[in-house]
C-alpha cells in the first residue's frame, strides 16, 4: 500500500513525560483519518514531529519518502495549528497570499483556494472584523494553496458551530477525493460526525486504536440500551420481565448485548398491548470514544 | 528571494496600516522641530549654516530615539508570531529560517526609513526654510544624518531579533528590548563618564576610551555625524573629542554595521534552535 506519511514505532519524552511512546501510524493519498485524544493525549507533539519542528527520540518518520523539516518534505505538507492569529491588518486575500508566495505557489491558488472556504465575498476585508468561523475557514484556506499532498489539521473544528462544521467536512472531502491524504485531530468521535475513513486514538502518548469507525464500534461491542414504554398499571409487569431501571413510572430502561437484540426485540413484540411504545439506541460515538480512551489495553486488535 | 521579498512586503504592509509610520514619523518631527525653533534662537547670524547647527542638535537626538523606535519595531517579530501562532505556519513551509529573518529585516528598515525620512526631511525642510539658508552645505549634513540614523536604526532592529528569538512572550521580549535600550544610550555613556572622572592618570582617557566610545554602535554614530560636520562648537556629549581620536573618526561608522551583522548572525543562529 503507499503512502504518503508513515511513522514507524516513534516515541518522544518532554522531561520525563511520555508524549508519545511507540506510535506507528500511516496515511495513505486521499485517506482521511481521524486522530482522537484527550488533551495532552500527544496529538500536537506528533504534529510537530511530523513537521520537523521536533525530533523523535526513537522510530522513524517518512513523508512520501522524504525526511521531517526538510525542504522536499516541507513541500508536501500544509498545516493549520490549533490556535492561530493573523494579522489583524492584512485582508484574507493578503494573507492567503502571503503563504501562497513562501511556499511557492501559482497565484491562481488564491483564489481557488478563497473559494473552495467560501470567503470569496469577505476577501478584501481586514481579517480583524472575521468571526471565528472565517478564521478557521481562512486558517484552511492557507493550508489549501500550493497544492499539499498532506494536510495536517489540529482540531479544525473546536469552536465552530454545527452547520459551519458539516461544511468544513464536506470541504475536507472534496480535497481528499483529489488524492490529499488529511491527517487531523479532534477532542473526540461525536466532532467528526463520521466523516473519516479511520480513526485512530492516542490515550497517554500511545495509539490504542487505528481502525474504521464501524470496526472500532464492533470490538468495542458496548451494549445497546432499550427503552420500553408500558402503562402505570403494566409497568410493573415489563420490569419483572427485563429489569433494567424504571423511568418516569411508565417506562423501563436495560441494556443488552448486541447478539441478544433480535431475542429482546421479539420478547418485547410478544408482550402485546402492554407496550405502547420502543426505543433501541446504539452505543453513542462518544461512549464508544470513551470505552477507548479510558479502557487499557483495549483496541490494539481492533487495527 | 520571492519569499524574502513576500515577508518584507507584509511587514512593510502591517507598519504602514498599524500606523506605525505615521506615529513613529510625528514623534521624530515633533522632536526634531522642537531642536530647530531652540536652536535658531541663540545662533542668530553665526557664519555657521542653520541647518547645520540642528542636524548638530538632531544627531543627539537621534542616539536615544532611534534605537527606542527600531527596537519596539523588532521586539516582536519572533517571539509575537510565536504567540500567535504563525510562526509555525510560515516555518512549515518550505521557507527557510534565515529567509524569514532577513525577509523581517529588509521589511523592518523600509518602515523605519520611511519614519526617518518623514519626521527628519519635514523638520529639516522647515530649519532650511526658517533659517534662511542657500546652497547644499545644510542638506548634505542632513542627508548623511538621515542615512546613518537609518543604518543606527537597522542596527538596533537586529539587535530586537536576537532579544525576540531568545524568549517566547512578546511581554518578555518587550522588557528585554527595554534594558538593551537604556544599557546601550544611558548607563553605558554614565559608565563612560565615571571611568573619565576616575582615572587619573589618564590612561582610561587616552588608550582606552576612544575605542570603548565606538564599541557602542550609538556612541560611534554620534561620533561619526560630530566629526562630519566638524563644526567646533557646536559638538556637545560624549563624542565631542572626535579630533583627538587615536584613529580617523569616520571609520567609527563601521561600528553600528559591524553590529548589525553580529546581531543578524547571531538571531540566525538562536532563530534555527527555536522549537515554534
Amino acid at each position: 500500500m503507499t503512502f504518503v506519511l508513515r511513522t514507524d514505532d516513534i516515541s518522544k519524552n518532554f522531561k520525563g513525560v511520555e508524549a508519545l511512546k511507540n506510535v506507528s501510524i500511516d496515511v495513505a493519498p486521499g485517506e482521511r483519518v481521524a486522530l482522537l485524544g484527550h488533551n495532552g493525549a500527544g496529538k500536537t507533539t506528533l504534529f510537530r514531529i511530523v513537521l520537523g519542528f521536533l525530533r523523535s527520540e526513537q522510530g522513524s518518520v517518512d513523508i512520501g519518502g522524504h525526511a521531517p523539516g526538510s525542504a522536499a518534505a516541507r513541500a508536501m505538507v500544509s498545516y493549520l495549528p490549533e490556535s492561530v492569529a493573523f494579522p489583524k491588518m492584512l485582508t484574507g486575500r493578503e494573507v492567503v497570499s502571503y503563504y501562497a508566495k513562501l511556499k511557492g505557489a501559482p497565484k491562481s491558488d488564491v483564489p481557488s483556494a478563497l473559494e473552495k472556504v467560501d470567503l470569496m465575498d469577505a476577501a478584501d476585508r481586514r481579517c480583524g472584523t472575521y468571526s471565528k468561523g472565517m478564521r478557521q475557514r481562512l486558517g484552511l484556506a492557507q493550508a489549501l494553496v500550493g497544492d499539499p499532498k498532506l494536510l495536517l489539521l489540529d482540531e479544525p473544528t473546536s469552536g465552530l458551530d454545527p452547520i459551519s462544521r458539516q461544511r468544513f467536512y464536506s470541504l475536507i472531502s472534496d480535497i481528499a477525493d483529489k488524492g490529499t491524504a488529511v491527517l487531523l485531530s479532534s477532542h473526540g468521535l461525536s466532532e467528526l460526525e463520521a466523516k473519516t475513513d479511520r480513526v485512530a486514538i492516542l490515550r497517554k502518548g500511545r495509539l490504542v486504536a487505528n481502525a474504521p469507525l464501524a470496526d472500532l464500534q464492533h470490538s468495542a461491542n458496548l451494549p445497546i440500551r432499550i427503552r420500553v414504554r408500558s402503562t402505570e398499571e403494566n409497568v410493573d409487569r415489563v420490569h419483572r420481565e427485563f429489569g433494567g431501571n424504571r423511568i418516569n413510572g411508565v417506562s423501563v430502561e436495560f441494556d443488552c448485548a448486541q447478539p441478544e437484540k433480535m431475542e429482546r426485540l421479539s420478547a418485547i413484540s410478544g408482550l402485546g398491548e402492554l407496550v405502547k411504545d420502543v426505543e433501541v439506541s446504539p452505543p453513542s460515538l462518544d461512549e464508544i470514544y470513551l470505552y477507548f480512551s479510558t479502557h487499557e489495553d483495549h483496541g490494539r486488535d481492533a487495527s | 528571494m520571492s519569499a524574502v521579498l513576500a515577508i518584507a512586503q507584509t511587514e512593510i504592509r502591517i507598519g504602514i496600516r498599524n500606523r506605525w509610520v505615521v506615529l513613529a514619523s510625528i514623534i521624530l518631527f515633533v522632536f526634531a522641530l522642537l531642536l530647530v525653533l531652540l536652536g535658531s534662537a541663540p545662533t542668530g547670524a553665526t557664519k555657521a549654516n542653520s541647518l547645520t547647527v540642528v542636524v548638530a542638535s538632531l544627531s543627539t537626538l537621534s542616539v536615544y530615539l532611534v534605537p527606542l523606535i527600531a527596537l519596539l519595531l523588532s521586539f516582536d517579530a519572533i517571539a509575537g508570531e510565536i504567540d500567535r501562532g504563525t510562526l509555525q505556519l510560515t516555518l512549515a513551509t518550505a521557507v527557510s529560517r534565515g529567509q524569514v529573518l532577513v525577509g523581517k529585516f529588509l521589511g523592518h528598515v523600509v518602515v523605519l526609513a520611511l519614519a526617518v525620512l518623514l519626521g527628519y526631511g519635514i523638520a529639516g525642510a522647515i530649519a532650511y526654510v526658517a533659517g534662511g539658508n542657500s546652497g547644499l552645505e545644510g542638506v548634505m549634513d542632513l542627508g548623511r544624518l538621515i542615512l546613518t540614523s537609518i543604518a543606527l536604526g537597522a542596527t538596533f532592529i537586529a539587535i530586537g531579533y536576537v532579544a525576540s528569538a531568545s524568549v517566547r512572550q512578546t511581554g518578555t521580549a518587550a522588557a528585554l528590548a527595554v534594558g538593551i535600550w537604556l544599557l546601550a544610550v544611558v548607563l553605558y555613556d554614565l559608565a563612560l563618564l565615571g571611568g573619565l572622572l576616575a582615572s587619573s592618570d589618564g590612561f582610561f582617557a587616552k588608550t582606552l576610551f576612544p575605542y570603548l566610545l565606538v564599541a557602542n554602535p550609538a556612541d560611534a554614530f554620534r561620533v561619526f555625524n560630530m566629526a562630519a560636520i566638524d563644526a567646533g562648537g557646536l559638538s556637545t556629549g560624549l563624542g565631542a573629542g572626535g579630533n583627538t581620536m587615536p584613529f580617523l573618526p569616520q571609520f567609527a561608522i563601521i561600528s553600528p554595521f559591524l553590529w548589525m551583522g553580529i546581531a543578524l548572525g547571531a538571531s540566525t543562529l538562536i532563530l534555527k534552535r527555536v522549537q515554534p
